[in-house]
């Protein structure tokens, strides 16, 4: 299906799921405005955005089904693959969070209904983001998803972690914004166009690889991304903001903010920048800052929740990884692991929220003592969660990572493959005294695990995950099939596309 | 139809069998394990029989698993890796009945894990594609890291987790060199395939980055094996895992590491693997291992810890004959393998029985005992002979072979490592005399029960084995013959081709 996006009805349906998010959102504000006292309000609310996320969900599925493509000049608005694969990872995450949520806020007394409301809005802002074919959109999508975020950072009033988390997190996010803001005007500036693919074309026409302005530009909206998915060096607020916020948000951010924020990275690096050859050891050494940083200070860390927190920064240095190697191969690499990422980051913040009433916060790895014989089966799936993670073979953590060293092998990057390995190693280190705690340490004393509780609807998320991870571990081949059908080829190479692999 | 579906039997049914044994009652978690395994020794022993050993691989089957990454199921034995599967399955039911009074928490889980890791080991000695090997060698390390963590002795936490980062750390690096590998080869042939055999037949042309990526399957391997200076993971495991979990450890994990180094490293890189310099290091590593690993077992108070280091030594042998590279030489090592398995996993089992009699594992806990215990005196005695190379044991022929055939090669080497073998004497000697001789002192000694028949049941397999190979060892022999010889004279080929056109 070739959609024209000048004319407006084309354009709608190009923009089908973002509309009707949209109009989710807007139906659950307006319900919200009604009802928004008790618990039961709460589930309401929950199941509408619910609805509104499988409705959004539906209409990516129809555009990918009829295989929609752009048609005519250049337009504001990505048509393809890549999109869409993008988006419903984001609102699969943003699914599995409103269920996991549910339990959560009861239990942790926050009924406050605009949790939805956010929810919807922050994921149509990612939506916008990936799927953005000039860097206004982008930006317009990556504030509309950092300003709802940075409420639900701060959702819980109460808390003071919370109230810190969001306050960082909006400082410096303001601060990421700003760089992205003056990068892209920069850019402009250099090219005069805000659109990916002409951009490419001028930098091109005008060979402009040189151009200082059009560089200063790429490092600052390298910058703006590199603070949103937690680069190091820009990553300071990720381990403050993840520890402080409620679990589920954590996870939340953890994943899709994350998906989002690099499907944007990987598309305009590859298609606006693809000629400029002067990001790529830029992006190479935050791979490796990042993998070797993040890793090292999870390694000392003692709370679950912060562990957590530094993983997810020294997963985003593997994603580097792939943006580094910037091929055919490396988009689909991208996709696959986001994908096994969510799962596995989902699973394991809901077993945390689990963990116990208004103290996740405070769970320590020691604490997790005994909970494999007193609740084996929430044990086996934590430790599912961390063997994947680390990257094991038999789950899909691994058909990741192995995707990822494929690009990277694929792109003459050995010795960035050898790093992620590497750094995999020391992983290791903290991944496994998770399982160590509790599978080999006796329980403290008798009733240490007795208020751990995982409601229903997160139970089914966690079981959905796990068996995900552990069927895509054997059999990753419809994964596979669909990350390599939906990558970006890259315009230097499209002229020669990539061989079988 | 038995011919191609044997192996994937041997890696199914014990998956199989472990979800069984979870869902019995705790009580006959053990009973059934050990049927499990039993039937999993019938469905192998067939291999011995209809196996043709001029044939080449066999038994293989051969199936698309990932083909978008040119992956495939493909497994096959040849007169390499019969032995180890044959040996797995033969060690797997006696560690079983061997646990039965040592294992008294949380048995099924135990019983499922010991299943669970039999099918890993299968896994790692048929697998003939790369990817599939990496999965398998990597797979098997969660359950004996669990045997080791959960059943272990006292420091079983620090020992587990060495032991699982020691592997990983080298495996990850193997992983990246298989990546490298399987692209190099198909950027000049136009097909990606991790299939070993189409590795090995369009080698050549890989250049300066051979000699990278044979150092990452060396190292992977050298600390599985392991080597000196790789070996400080094997005393902490092999002395807190569970009498089981050391059988196994000793009997089948560190054979990986050989014969890792025979299926891949020798035959993938053949001109870096008898490079001389490259040859000369890895002979002297070995020599390294067969003298340090003696002389280290001479002064360890724990008998657990004496048989670890014992192990370096015996290891250090295999190396040795599969660097000498000659067809007595590979035959040896192979033989050592085998019979480092079943001498050093009887040791283990009687040091396991002398500690579950006594909470002990110090030689001087012991002394004079042979009164008291005639029987396990004299199995001790036995095996300890065997584990020297005393002639007409098995230790004697696999040791003998490896020197016979390391002696052209290198003589000096040969002559050092046959030092070893006094060296050997020189420590199990001692330990034997102070366990089960000298005078019976301590009071607490008096009254150790002899040997059960369950133990009985453990321990003569083990010895029938030490005293078949060790007077009629031909039939083995003459099984891995083709497969060696063919392995000594490809490599050698290559290495002097790829050399030449250089």
């Amino acid at each position: 299906m070739n959609l024209d996006l000048t004319s407006t009805g084309d354009l709608a349906r190009a923009l089908l799921p973002e509309l009707t998010l949209t109009a989710a959102g807007m139906l659950v504000l307006l319900v919200t405005a009604w009802r928004h006292t008790s618990g039961r309000d709460l589930r309401i609310a929950g199941w509408v955005t619910l609805t509104g996320l499988v409705a959004g969900g539906a209409a990516v599925w129809w555009l990918w089904w009829h295989t929609a493509r752009a048609a005519g000049p250049p337009s504001m608005i990505a048509v393809d693959d890549f999109r869409f694969v993008t988006d419903a990872l984001c609102l699969a995450a943003a699914g599995l969070t409103v269920l996991v949520s549910f339990d959560y806020l009861e239990r942790e007394g926050l009924l406050v209904p605009e949790y939805y409301v956010l929810l919807l809005f922050a994921t149509l802002g990612m939506m916008l983001m990936a799927g953005g074919e000039d860097l206004m959109v982008v930006f317009l999508g990556l504030e509309l998803m950092s300003v709802s975020v940075y409420v639900l950072a701060g959702i819980d009033r109460r808390s003071g972690a919370a109230a810190e988390a969001a306050l960082k997190y909006f400082l410096l996010g303001a601060f990421a914004s700003g760089f992205l803001l003056y990068g892209i005007a920069l850019v402009y500036g250099a090219t005069a166009t805000t659109n990916l693919t002409q951009i490419a074309a001028q930098v091109r026409s005008l060979s402009l690889v040189q151009s200082p302005m059009l560089l200063i530009g790429l490092g600052l909206v390298l910058v703006g991304f590199g603070f949103k998915v937690a680069a190091v060096p820009f990553h300071m607020w990720a381990p403050d903001v993840y520890d402080g916020s409620p679990t589920p948000v954590t996870g939340y951010m953890a994943t899709a903010v994350k998906a989002a924020a690099f499907a944007a990275l990987f598309r305009v690096l590859v298609e606006a920048f693809g000629g400029v050859t002067a990001w790529k050891p830029i992006v190479w050494w935050l791979a490796v800052a990042t993998m070797v940083v993040g890793n090292f200070i999870a390694l000392a860390q003692h709370t679950v929740k912060r562990m957590l927190a530094y993983s997810s920064v020294a997963h985003a240095g593997y994603l580097l990884v792939a943006v580094a190697a910037a091929s055919w191969a490396a988009s689909a690499a991208l996709l696959a692991y986001l994908f096994a990422y969510t799962l596995v980051t989902l699973a394991a913040f809901a077993l945390l929220a689990a963990q116990g009433r208004e103290g996740e916060r405070d769970v320590r790895i020691d604490d997790l003592a005994g909970l494999g014989q007193r609740r084996p089966w929430l044990a086996l799936a934590l430790a599912v969660c961390m063997l994947s993670l680390l990257g094991f073979p038999g789950t899909a953590g691994f058909i990741g990572k192995w995707y990822i060293l494929v690009a990277a092998t694929m792109a003459h990057e050995n010795v960035l493959a050898a790093i992620l390995v590497l750094t995999s190693v020391v992983s290791a280190g903290y991944y496994l005294p998770v399982i160590m705690a509790m599978y080999m340490k006796p329980q403290p004393f008798d009733q240490a695990h007795a208020g751990v509780r995982l409601g229903r609807p997160a139970a089914v998320v966690v079981a959905a995950c796990v068996v995900g991870l552990l069927v895509l571990g054997v059999r990753p081949n419809p994964l596979l099939d669909l990350a390599r059908s939906s990558a970006i080829v890259p315009p230097a190479r499209a002229a020669t596309p990539a061989t079988g692999r | 139809m038995y011919s191609q579906a044997v192996l994937t039997a041997l890696l199914g049914w014990p998956v199989v069998a472990a979800a069984g044994v979870l869902l019995v009652p705790e009580r006959w978690a053990k009973h059934v394990a050990l049927s499990a395994s039993l039937v999993e020794f019938a469905i192998s022993v067939p291999l011995w029989w209809t196996f043709q050993p001029a044939a080449g691989m066999q038994f293989v089957l051969d199936l698309p698993w990932i083909p978008a990454w040119g992956i495939r199921y493909t497994v096959g034995v040849d007169g390499i890796s019969l032995f180890m599967v044959l040996l797995t399955t033969f060690l797997v039911p006696l560690s079983v009945l061997g646990s039965y009074a040592y294992i008294t928490t949380r048995q099924r889980a135990f019983y499922a894990l010991m299943l669970v890791l039999t099918s890993g080991m299968i896994g790692v000695f048929v697998s003939l594609d790369l990817f599939l090997f990496y999965v398998m060698w990597e797979v098997m390390l969660i359950p004996m890291y669990f045997i080791i963590g959960v059943w272990g002795g006292e420091r079983r936490l620090y020992a587990a987790i060495k032991f699982f980062i020691y592997t990983f750390f080298g495996s990850l690096l193997m992983l990246v060199a298989i990546l490298v590998l399987v692209l190099r080869v198909g950027q000049q042939t136009g097909l990606y395939s991790f299939s070993y055999a189409y590795l090995t037949a369009h080698l050549g042309g890989l250049g300066p980055a051979a000699f990278w990526l044979f150092g990452a399957f060396f190292l992977a391997f050298a600390i599985k094996v392991p080597m000196f200076p790789f070996h400080t993971w094997l005393p902490d495991a092999h002395v807190e895992a569970p009498t089981a979990g050391s059988v196994i450890l000793a009997g089948v994990l560190l054979k990986m590491g050989t014969y890792g180094f025979l299926r891949f490293a020798l035959p993938l890189f053949p001109a870096v693997a008898l490079h001389p310099a490259i040859q000369a290091g890895i002979v002297t590593l070995a020599l390294i291992g067969i003298v340090y690993g003696g002389l280290v077992a001479m002064v360890q108070p724990d008998f657990k810890k004496l048989i670890a280091y014992s192990s370096v030594a015996h290891l250090g042998f295999v190396m040795l004959g599969i660097w000498a590279l000659t067809l007595q030489s590979v035959q040896g090592a192979l033989l050592v393998m085998i019979n480092h398995g079943i001498s050093t996993g009887a040791l283990f089992f009687l040091a396991g029985m002398l500690y579950e009699r006594r909470h002990s594992r110090l030689i001087d806990a012991f002394g004079g005992i042979a009164k008291v215990v005639p029987l396990l005196a004299a199995a001790l005695t036995i095996v300890s002979l065997s584990s020297i190379g005393l002639p007409a044991t098995n230790g004697f022929v696999g040791e003998f072979l490896v020197l016979l055939g390391a002696f052209p090669t290198y003589p000096r080497a040969a002559l050092v490592a046959a030092t070893g073998v006094i060296v050997a004497a020189m420590y199990l000697l001692p330990a034997l005399q102070r366990v089960i001789y000298n005078p019976l002192d301590k009071p607490e000694n008096e009254q150790l029960r002899d040997l059960s028949p369950r133990e009985i049941a453990v321990l003569v397999p083990l010895l029938a084995c030490i005293v078949w190979i060790g007077v009629y060892p031909a039939p083995i022999l003459r099984r891995m013959e083709p497969a060696a010889k063919n392995l000594v004279q490809s490599v050698r080929l290559d290495a002097a081709t790829f050399t030449a056109t250089r």
